[in-house]
């Protein structure tokens, strides 16, 4: 045990993502055996995972940036909007790619506004992000009012809803290794074909716009923890009188980090409009702040970010995956894995009512999966949801937000 | 020495003030860039809003709109971000919709009772974000969006399952309220001063039960020991947990109070013009509510006068139809404002801090000098309020 623990702490954050995630794969390749639900691996899930996960990644990659400077940005969903509406707007005029540059330009004007109000005049961080997100819709519903009705080739254009992008974003898949992890995948041998499956979900039929969210998260580890910049950045989060002691310009830092927050998230709105080529209203449903559930659950760390996007985004593709049996092999999943954290928590600290709920609610999911044919249609909507609930509560004992976040800071100050 | 009550007030209209102004700078521009005369809308806007009918919308809408938003409130005053009055109004309103047909009382005690059962369910709602955090450290902000999505589902899975009116086929909806559980109008004891309404004009009964729960607000935040804790804890909780708050009690006391003021919104329209569940139940208010708690301050005579000034710039919007205008120029007219005004709010609480700070340094100078001070012809340093 205690080798393990070693191994453990000896790997950076890269191995240990890979362990977790290969750890879950396996114990989700017994259970779709045992539960009998082939999506719940397969390649095509695993593919609408990495899809799904990529705005909400992005929002919450965006949301690191703001926090590391010690500026709570709860307006990501506000910027998220303004970027869906000015990436419709850019992808109308000009196609897919220049919808992707106008979602970031949208979130960024979104993430300016916010910096503005905290920064320069120092309103509550909070107070701020709330108001964003009251007003974005607000712009945007004008905004099509203005420029979206009767707009496009058919005059589709609405109040609601805009011209269609003409062409769609190209994906892409690696040849060679894309078909033989397929047909690994479709062999469905239990494990390796679990792990083509989530491997195809990389090189086959990946959307370029897809490829550019993930690859911020290296640029995010390397830029935020290897540049002067990013250490400036998050010392103006850490303890800003310092950092302007040392000739940081605190707020130009924390103007930056903002601005890109926005634009992040701005292009994860730019992702999902490039996705079905068209704005829709109430098109984010909240994944801004799913971001900013994975960002809590990433403890502030790119690479746990993003496992914490895939988690909520595996439980939304599944909801897409045919027929409802993944969802109710989900249940199966979670009841096996309460169960198991509570018996390692009767030999480890001894927590009497941690202990109860684990098991209870093991136990009731158990009972549940056994009485139910097929899970009905409003638990697999909450699901994904109470599945975001459960990962924060038992994330966020242990997190350590920067230290600064949701605190003013006027220059000059002490302490 | 210059706290006059004029002045006070004086300070009080300041940031609203600019925020106007700033609101209507931006949306005169807005009209402008997309052709539109501004003068025309205005105008538009406000013969519209200067009728009986129109008046009675707004206080009809604006009633609910103001008990929600001090349910929002009472959370922002101890910096609690309770973003969940969505999913707690939702689960209230589906609740006492639902209980309500289930048994009969007399009038008044049938409508305390459906009004009792809307704020439980929407108390025991927020329940859940309040022990998340003081038990796990949860985020409110987080967990309370996540419950709204839970809410909307469980709604909906309760609705059709459990809840439902089985007489009606084709819509899903529960029973109605029965005549002992609904609001009366007001539209008797007003006419008894003489003043009549036009005909399908009502005036619902929820306006006193809003006002009765501002006064309450007020009390309980002014006037009693709760109030002083939870203005403590918002102001400083180091010093609140200092002088012996708990700070676990107080934030599942003031979610809960919170959830149940959503819940209590519900039934202003439940009790009154909608009289049953279904998907035409207005459902957007709680979102607003979060908007206008801010753009009240926090306080109950400001929230008052900011929901009834949200409803009424609603209201009057409908008119710009007519003008060929899109009405959506309310929303940024909406947004403009509340964005300008927590600014503005902020400017000015500053614009105070600093004149206090040196005022006091001032005062503590001409004490040391031994003799009177003029302030007026001796300007202070600038630095004395930059830097403490």
């Amino acid at each position: 045990m205690n080798t393990i623990t070693r191994r453990w702490h000896e790997m950076n954050s890269w191995q240990r993502a890979i362990v977790a995630a290969a750890g879950v794969l396996f114990a989700l390749s017994i259970t779709r055996v045992i539960a009998d639900a082939d999506d719940l691996t397969s390649g095509n899930t695993f593919i609408a995972t990495v899809g799904t996960a990529a705005p909400i990644l992005a929002v919450a990659l965006g949301g690191l940036y703001a926090e590391r400077a010690g500026v709570a940005n709860i307006g990501l969903e506000g910027m998220m909007i303004l970027g869906t509406w000015f990436a419709a707007f850019a992808g109308w005029q000009w196609g897919p790619w220049a919808a992707l540059a106008g979602g970031a330009i949208g979130g960024l004007l979104g993430g300016l506004l916010h910096s503005l109000a905290t920064v320069t005049f120092g309103v509550d961080q909070i107070v701020s992000g709330v108001a964003i997100n009251f007003i974005a819709p607000g712009v945007a519903r004008f905004l099509s009012s203005e420029i979206f009705v009767g707009a496009g080739s058919n005059g589709e254009g609405t109040i609601s809803a805009s011209p269609n992008i003409a062409h769609s974003m190209g994906k892409f898949s690696v040849p060679g290794l894309s078909d033989g992890l397929k047909s690994l995948d479709e062999k469905r041998w239990f494990f390796v074909s679990d792990v083509a499956g989530a491997l195809r979900a990389f090189v086959d039929r990946m959307a370029w716009s897809t490829l550019i969210i993930l690859l911020l998260v290296p640029i995010s580890v390397y830029v935020l923890w290897h540049t002067p910049f990013g250490l400036r950045l998050r010392s103006a989060g850490e303890k800003p009188s310092a950092a302007e002691s040392l000739g940081v310009g605190v707020y130009k830092m924390k103007y930056i980090a903002v601005a890109i927050s926005g634009a992040f998230a701005g292009l994860g709105g730019a992702w999902l409009v490039v996705n079905v080529r068209q704005y829709n209203e109430g098109q984010t449903a909240g994944r801004g702040f799913l971001g900013l559930a994975a960002l809590i659950f990433g403890n502030w760390q790119p690479i746990v970010i993003a496992l914490g996007a895939a988690l909520f985004a595996y439980g939304f593709s599944l909801q897409e995956a045919v027929g409802k049996n993944p969802v109710k092999a989900l249940y199966l999943f979670i009841a096996a894995a309460f169960l198991a954290m509570c018996i390692a928590l009767m030999f480890g600290r001894k927590s009497w009512r941690a202990i109860l709920g684990l098991a209870i609610t093991g136990v009731g999911l158990l009972a549940y999966y056994f009485n139910t044919d097929e899970v009905n249609r409003q638990f697999v909507y909450i699901t994904p949801y109470v599945m975001v609930l459960v990962v924060i509560t038992f994330a966020s004992s242990r997190s350590r937000p920067p230290a600064t976040v949701g605190l003013p800071y006027r220059r000059g100050q002490v302490g | 020495m210059q706290t006059t009550w004029t002045k006070k007030v004086g300070d009080a209209l300041l940031a609203p003030a600019i925020a106007v102004a700033a609101a209507l700078v931006v949306s005169s521009f807005a009209l402008l860039v997309s052709g539109h005369s501004p003068i025309a809308a205005y105008r538009a806007m406000g013969s519209f809003v200067a009728s009986t009918d129109s008046v009675v919308t707004i206080l009809n809408r604006g009633a609910p709109l103001y008990v929600v938003s001090l349910g929002v409130a009472i959370g922002f005053r101890m910096n609690l971000f309770n973003i969940g009055a969505d999913g707690q109004y939702r689960l209230g309103a589906l609740f006492a919709a639902a209980a309500s047909s289930a048994y009969s009382l007399p009038r008044p005690l049938h409508i305390l009772t459906i009004m009792l059962i809307a704020m439980a369910v929407g108390g025991a709602w927020a329940a859940i974000p309040g022990v998340l955090k003081v038990t796990r450290n949860v985020n409110e902000v987080v967990s309370t969006i996540m419950l709204n999505f839970v809410a909307t589902g469980l709604s909906a899975y309760l609705l059709n399952n459990y809840m439902r009116n089985e007489r009606v086929e084709n819509v899903v909806e529960t029973k109605s309220v029965p005549k002992s559980g609904q609001l009366p109008s007001l539209n008797g004891l007003i006419e008894n001063f003489g003043f009549h309404f036009p005909r399908l004009t009502v005036l619902n009964g929820f306006l006193p039960v809003a006002m009765v729960v501002g006064i309450a607000f007020y009390v309980l935040i002014w006037r009693t020991r709760f109030g002083f804790d939870l203005r403590m804890t918002g102001a400083s909780p180091f010093a609140a947990r200092a002088s012996g708050v708990k700070p676990a009690r107080m934030i599942i006391t003031t979610i809960v109070i919170s959830g149940a003021l959503a819940g209590l919104a519900s039934t202003g329209f439940l009790l009154t013009d909608f009289i049953k569940y279904n998907e035409t139940f207005p459902l957007g208010l709680p979102f607003t509510g979060i908007a206008v708690a801010l753009l009240g301050k926090n306080h109950p005579a400001g929230i008052a006068a900011a929901a009834f000034a949200w409803s009424g710039i609603e209201q009057a919007s409908r008119g710009l139809l007519d003008e060929k205008i899109p009405p959506e120029i309310s929303r940024i007219m909406l947004g403009t404002l509340l964005m300008s005004s927590v600014i503005a709010f902020e400017v000015v609480r500053r614009r105070n801090l600093t004149n206090a700070v040196r005022l006091a340094g001032l005062q503590a100078v001409g004490r040391a000098a031994g003799g009177p001070l003029d302030t007026e012809t001796q300007p202070p340093s600038p630095a004395a309020g930059a830097t403490t």
